[in-house]
């Protein structure tokens, strides 16, 4: 128990994915929690690729994960902008109500 | 290596509990707090096993921008007071059974995955990394970042340039009513055209709107 290995890391990871998609699944109340399972999901992607980044004695794992981190800030940006017009136009950002597609 | 299993378990459950905290608690800035401190937790663990520009870059970006902009837009939705009108709990315990079945399914997939690998003892340290294992984690990533990935660090500024026009243009509303100065306006105006000389009679004084 005392060697902290390279399992320990990608347990965590797959441990804080899986609750990133079963936030994704259990909530329907509103859209900005959906998205920030999105980033526990994208922020368990990181610790794998960091872990093995170090694990393997390579780089290029932490230079990918700084672009993920890149992509992460551009994505909740622009899906809060998304949020903040839905809601000045429809006055709820309830997922439940969110149908106008019929989906 | 015990203090290092020490401070790993520990953040670990940190960090997991608070994911929890994040899909379940009710209240959204909750949420938002819970989801600072898995940021913060996780950039821990990133500095403990040599990561340390990365677990930096974490807590200022993450902490620093990602998650104020949460807040930030949390607080000016003001969603809870929507939400205290519309019976909330009812779409919450029609999703539970569906979202923990497949949750626990891509869990247990990703532990068999786990579980099939051979692992080396422990962590080497992430100085025999680099060719001359003097430099640090920062200066080997720059090196790594300025001359083999410069095409991708250019592309990625230009994908936080895209988001962010994308996230100006998105949320800008044109005000009515309002007076705006206009430069052109004022470049262009000249004497001819905005003075004009009166002779004022006495006793008449002077129309101004002709």
């Amino acid at each position: 128990m005392n060697e902290i290995g390279l399992s320990h890391y990608l347990t965590l990871s797959s441990i804080i994915f899986a609750i990133g998609i079963v936030g994704i699944f259990l909530n329907r109340k509103n859209v900005i929690i959906i998205l920030m399972c999105i980033e526990l999901i994208l922020l368990s992607v990181n610790i794998n690729l960091v872990s093995f980044s170090i694990y393997l004695q390579n780089l290029v794992g932490q230079v990918f994960t700084m672009f993920i981190l890149t992509v992460a800030a551009a994505e909740a940006a622009v899906g809060l902008a998304i949020i903040v017009i839905y809601f000045k136009n429809k006055g709820s950002i309830q997922v439940e109500k969110i149908s106008s597609l019929k989906g | 290596m015990l203090a290092h299993a020490l401070f790993f378990y520990f953040f670990s459950i940190i960090s997991v509990f608070s994911a929890i905290m994040v899909t379940v608690s009710r209240n959204t800035v909750y949420s938002v707090f819970f989801l600072i401190l898995v940021f913060i937790s996780v950039s821990i663990l990133f500095i403990m096993i040599g990561a340390e520009f990365l677990g930096m870059i974490m807590l200022i970006v993450y902490v620093g921008a990602v998650a104020v902009l949460f807040l930030f837009v949390v607080m000016m939705l003001n969603i809870n007071e929507q939400l205290k009108k519309e019976n909330q709990s009812k779409g919450f315990i029609n999703n539970i059974s569906l979202g923990w079945i497949i949750g626990s399914i891509i869990f247990l997939e990703l532990l068999v995955v786990i579980g099939g690998w051979k692992y080396k003892d422990s962590f080497t340290p992430l100085s025999s990394l680099n060719l001359n294992s003097n430099l640090s984690n920062t200066h080997a990533l720059g090196n790594v970042l300025y001359t083999e990935y410069i095409h991708l660090f250019q592309i990625s500024g230009m994908i936080l340039l895209v988001a962010m026009i994308g996230a100006i243009t998105l949320t800008f509303s044109k005000r009515e009513n309002i007076k705006r100065q206009s430069y052109l306006k004022q470049i262009q105006r000249e004497r001819s055209t905005s003075i004009s000389l009166v002779d004022v009679e006495k006793n008449r004084g002077v129309n101004i709107d002709e």
